[in-house]
């Protein structure tokens, strides 16, 4: 019987609920011309939210509903970078929806809407909640992708997210079925990640419960975009309008992150064994995919795509090492990266106007001399991705391919340091046309006078310094979250 | 008598259906959604399955919301339809190609 205590272990979310709710019905009452209060006010809705992640965080893990939800440090830290990130991108997308007269309350609404989704999901304990926490997530984020709506290619990507997540999601709970059946022969069937935790050492199918875990692997895979479930990526990157993608490519990974961790961990840990080495091969291809591909990209959103899918192979890195260092270096990388993409596509933001995208890597010719701060923000961004020390992309690949090392898999930190090398060509290819290539003639490169953008970016690129500099509390955080 | 592995069964097909549906079909959008539908219910034919010989509800309960995000899923996917036909005049697959590489 949910009571009193429930409610209150879930109020960061039922709080995010009822102002998203909110939000829809003052912009259905709202004159056109005070529409624009919409974007401060769904960014305090943020702030508060963080907050109230925080301040209400138990010392110890708290679960509501039967299980259905537990609320530990780990869902805490997701919890409070998811909401962070989709406050900066709200910050970031402002001038480029006023441009590009995109600037609605369903945007806001739909992004506080998958917000919800990706804390449900992080903070999953049932099989039931991943799967409602990565609906929400999916159907929020499909319609944000077409938000665009008179642009061709911003359906296209819409209808091909679509098909391939909801091909996801029943590969998926195909997994979840047999995982369910395998967990009832020879015991009690059951939903609960908890439950399903040992199920290997009484169940009479272990077969069928393998099975099931391919398939729910095969479901990972495409929401974290690791290769040869990367289709999806490249084409909603480049199709949907930059601020979605910019969402994209840093809450949801959090989520899938925390997807992962709660699915593979928290409710198949004792098939570890199993499921390492698909991650290892997962893993391996995402690194190999992701970095030689992104080499002949043109296009920069595209070619920040297959940059995801090399950063999705080194997170894997550290989930295939299953131990909780190597959960606590890819819960860092996952961080990390959603950092430092934010701060990629915030520069992008902060350079496209109406009829300039600045969606080609050509167009950034000479972005030194028409800008010299704003290339200073995309190097750090660049260098961060890249892994080069001091920045904090470094740090995060260090521990992780650490935490594979340790868990004896000496060969794949080596492919991974032996990628991470080749990468270096395509984000440095980036620098060089900033700081050495002349403007083309003509060239429209101008950052937005935005205040709010400026600053905001400026902190989030620096703090990709700060942070590279300064690590040990973060990590020392996202270590304690995991027992260390 | 029918038995559980009989239904497990037909569910496998039902899926594998549903996958070759995606996969081979080249001429129509609609025809992915149709396939959507349908392996969604080859999860659901599995979960209830499982319920009634297992003896355990939860796995029906689990169908609901199943069922109900597939309309939500549905709804979606027919919005975005009509958006591509409005954008392109065309909802047969081989067209829908301008993002490569």
């Amino acid at each position: 019987m949910p009571n009193f205590n429930d409610i209150l272990i879930l109020l960061p979310e039922f709080y995010l609920v009822a102002a998203a709710c909110l939000l829809l019905l003052l912009d259905a009452f709202m004159k056109p011309e005070q529409r624009a209060s919409l974007h401060w006010l769904s960014i305090l809705v943020l702030l508060v939210a963080i907050y109230l992640v925080i301040a209400g965080q138990p010392d110890f893990t708290a679960t509501a509903f039967g299980g259905m939800f537990v609320r530990d440090r780990i869902a805490e830290i997701l919890k409070v970078f998811a909401l962070g990130t989709t406050a900066m991108v709200m910050v970031y997308a402002r001038p480029y929806l006023i441009d590009r007269q995109l600037l609605k309350g369903e945007f806001y609404t739909l992004m506080i809407f998958a917000v919800i989704g990706i804390m449900l999901l992080v903070s999953a304990g049932n099989l039931v909640t991943v799967y409602l926490g990565l609906e929400l997530l999916s159907l929020s984020s499909y319609a944000l992708v077409a938000l665009n709506r008179d642009s061709g290619l911003s359906t296209e990507a819409a209808i091909k997210y679509f098909v391939l997540g909801a091909l996801a999601s029943g590969m998926l709970l195909y997994g979840m079925s047999m995982v369910y059946g395998a967990s009832g022969m020879g015991g009690v069937p059951s939903l609960a990640l908890s439950h399903l935790h040992d199920v290997m050492s009484y169940t009479t199918a272990p077969k069928l419960l393998v099975f099931g875990l391919i398939f729910m692997v095969v479901g990972i895979g495409f929401k974290l975009g690791a290769a040869p479930f990367h289709m999806w990526i490249p084409d909603v990157y480049q199709g949907a309008s930059t601020p979605v993608t910019t969402f994209i490519a840093s809450g949801s990974k959090l989520a899938a992150f925390g997807m992962a961790y709660r699915l593979l961990e928290g409710g198949m840990g004792d098939l570890s064994p199993h499921w390492q080495m698909m991650l290892a091969v997962l893993a391996v291809a995402s690194l190999a995919i992701g970095n030689l591909v992104a080499i002949v990209q043109t296009n920069l959103k595209r070619m920040l795509a297959y940059s995801t899918i090399s950063h999705m192979g080194y997170l894997l890195l550290g989930l295939a090492a299953a131990s909780p260092e190597g959960y606590a270096a890819a819960m860092f990388y996952a961080i990390c990266y959603s950092l430092m993409s934010v701060a990629a596509f915030g520069v992008i933001l902060a350079l496209a106007r109406s009829g300039f995208e600045c969606e080609e890597i050509a167009d950034l010719k000479g972005l030194n001399q028409k800008s010299p701060w704003m290339a200073f923000l995309m190097l750090l961004a660049m260098f961060s991705l890249a892994g080069v020390p001091p920045l904090f992309g470094f740090w995060a690949k260090a521990l992780v391919l650490e935490a594979a090392i340790h868990a004896g898999m000496l060969w794949l930190a080596i492919v991974g340091v032996v990628f991470a090398i080749i990468g270096l060509y395509y984000y440095l290819h980036v620098i060089k046309v900033m700081y050495f290539d002349k403007p083309a003639e003509g060239s429209l490169l101008q950052a937005k006078p935005d205040v709010p953008l400026r600053v905001v970016l400026s902190l989030n690129a620096l703090s990709l310094l700060g942070l590279g500099l300064y690590w040990g509390p973060l990590l020392s955080w996202c270590r304690t979250a995991f027992g260390l | 008598m029918i038995s559980l592995s009989h239904y497990i069964v037909l569910g496998a097909v039902l899926f594998c259906i549903a996958v070759a549906g995606l996969f081979i079909n080249r001429k129509n959008v609609i025809v992915l959604l149709m396939s959507i539908e349908l392996m969604l219910l080859a999860v659901n034919t599995n979960f209830v399955a499982f319920s009634r010989f297992l003896g355990d509800v939860s796995g029906q309960v689990f169908v609901f919301f199943i069922l109900t995000v597939a309309a939500a899923e549905a709804a979606i996917g027919l919005a975005i339809l009509v958006l591509l036909f409005r954008n392109r005049s065309t909802i047969n697959i081989a067209d829908i190609d301008s993002m490569k590489g």
